[in-house]
């Protein structure tokens, strides 16, 4: 968080921060292609969720002096769970704040699907996927209901008519395991039930990439595990591709088909999760030997 | 040389917040296309700010008017022409007092809740969340606030005013040193207010109005820092849109001459 705050100042990233893809001012600083107004991309298909590819090529992003992202380069298959692990400030997060546009790169490109994340054209044309994130705080509305939380964007786009809304915010709940709450209010719930209905929420969107930024964070291990039963059942019931940053080694080991290991702005290995826990790389050992205290 | 540097900086930052609040303006303007499908978060804005501060409102603008009325009516006894005092009330209520105080309680009262609003929004990155969910942070929140201003501010304004104007009337009459009847206080009034000064009060409350939903956003928009940023942003708020009604009220009087 603390390199996020650094990035509070400048035009620019004022204007990334309120506008979906730097809205205006990105317009302009494209010579005013298009419309001049960052109008949001209206995204009306509503079909099952596909799984997408991820190309990430020598990605790199600065705050100030400090270089936090170092030349990144990772691929992750459609359908597959990824996770990447690594000590807190490593810049996991920043790394998938990137995937979501969130934030802009220095250098370097991100491909989803073979569209590039951040020209100009893919801007304008709009995604051919969609796409989900889950925070660490979950980032529920406050003001609103459990059950118009999940139907937030279906509602905002006029996906469907209501009685659809209705049936879908109901079913996505139950798939986290949350049937008949959509009535509370999000200030009742636990730790647990708020990362799930974060889950419902993105769930709610079909999408076909979704990122879960620290989900275990703040939850004791029987929630934890819930959370692990959540996203393995969704593996099986849905076909998205799923990235997890995490710093719980155990949850993302048992969860994904792949994981990397990043470690001060690089990624220093990435493999499944035998070839990790077999690795002799002494960062990793150090990772290991640390979040298991020590324990073999 | 610290000094220079130090001053160079205080420029570049307010020249860089300038341009950051006029291009929110021009994108939360042009999401005013979208107001029809948002219409129940503008109608529950203008709620929120015209019935949660109408009370309040009215109660001050009594009290701004009878303390006016006893000011001006002990100076002008002096000089035998309280009759005037009619005119004198009526006109500070519509063309200042009451588009000013009305915007400085709102500014306190709405202005300081919407930048910890959009604030705790920011920091709690359901800004983020909202943008990940393709829907634009500026027409969601920005735009219901920014309209919802606009018209709510008017509105309550009329009331200050005519409660403001009622105030006067009954110290006018009731006070023995002032002691105007209300047929003659009201009298006054009519002939030295024109149509035309109650248009301006409205349409300077409606422009502070802007002024006070534009800068909450703003303000919340650039949130920063957990719980004391939030609070900071709070008072950064009401501190902006105070300073910026007063600049705007001269200026607006000065071309509304």
């Amino acid at each position: 968080m603390g390199l996020n705050d650094k990035n509070n100042s400048g035009l620019m990233t004022f204007l990334a921060n309120v506008t979906p893809f730097g809205g205006l001012f990105g317009k302009l600083a494209h010579g005013f292609g298009g419309s001049m107004f960052g109008d949001e991309n209206h995204v009306t298909r509503y079909e099952d969720s596909r799984g997408v590819q991820i190309t990430v090529d020598h990605l790199n992003k600065s705050f100030d002096d400090n270089h936090v992202l170092k030349d990144i380069c990772l691929d992750v298959a459609a359908g597959e769970t990824f996770s990447i692990i690594g000590p807190s400030g490593t810049g996991k997060s920043l790394l998938l704040k990137h995937l979501v546009k969130l934030l802009q790169p220095d250098s370097g490109t991100i491909r989803i699907n073979e569209q590039d994340l951040y020209s100009a054209r893919s801007s304008e044309e709009g995604t051919n996927y969609r796409y989900s994130m889950v925070f660490q705080s979950a980032a529920l509305f406050n003001s609103l209901t459990v059950g118009e939380n999940v139907g937030l964007w279906l509602r905002e786009k006029r996906i469907c008519n209501e009685a659809r809304i209705r049936r879908i915010i109901r079913d996505k709940l139950k798939l986290v395991g949350l049937e008949g709450t959509e009535e509370l209010r999000t200030d009742e719930l636990s730790g647990g039930m708020r990362k799930r209905v974060a889950i419902a929420r993105s769930l709610a969107m079909n999408p076909d990439l979704i990122l879960y930024d620290e989900p275990t964070a703040e939850l004791d291990p029987v929630t934890s595990d819930e959370l692990a039963r959540v996203i393995t059942g969704l593996k099986e019931k849905v076909n998205l591709t799923t990235i997890i940053v995490s710093h719980d080694l155990n949850f993302a080991l048992y969860l994904s088909d792949r994981v990397a290991m990043m470690h001060d702005g690089r990624i220093v290995e990435i493999g499944t999760p035998e070839e990790i826990k077999k690795s002799t790389n002494p960062l990793i050992r150090d990772f290991i030997y640390t979040t298991t205290k020590g324990i073999k | 040389m610290p000094l220079l540097s130090t001053a160079g900086r205080k420029v570049l930052g307010l020249s860089q917040a300038t341009g950051e609040m006029l291009t929110l303006l021009c994108e939360t303007l042009y999401y005013f296309k979208e107001a029809p499908r948002n219409r129940h978060s503008i109608l529950r804005q203008m709620h929120l700010i015209g019935t949660g501060t109408l009370p309040i409102a009215m109660l001050m603008a009594l009290f701004v008017g009878m303390v006016l009325a006893l000011q001006t009516g002990a100076e002008l006894t002096q000089y035998g022409s309280q009759e005037a005092i009619g005119a004198i009330v009526g006109l500070s209520m519509v063309k200042e007092l009451g588009p000013v105080m009305t915007s400085l309680l709102v500014a306190g009262r709405i202005g300081s809740a919407m930048a910890a609003e959009v604030g705790a929004m920011k920091v709690y990155e359901e800004i983020d969340a909202l943008k990940t969910l393709e829907i634009s942070p500026v027409r969601y929140l920005a735009m219901p606030r920014l309209l919802g201003c606009l018209f709510a501010l008017p509105a309550l304004t009329v009331f200050t005013m005519v409660v403001g104007i009622f105030g006067g009337g009954i110290v006018a009459e009731v006070n023995p040193m002032i002691d105007v009847p209300q047929s003659v206080y009201y009298d006054n009034l009519m002939r030295s207010l024109e149509y035309k000064d109650i248009l301006k009060g409205l349409l300077k409350a409606m422009f502070f109005g802007g002024i006070i939903a534009h800068v909450g956003c703003y303000v919340g928009f650039k949130t920063s820092g957990g719980a004391r940023g939030i609070g900071q942003s709070t008072t950064r708020s009401v501190v902006i849109s105070f300073l910026l009604i007063m600049i705007a009220n001269y200026f607006l009087t000065r071309f509304m001459i």
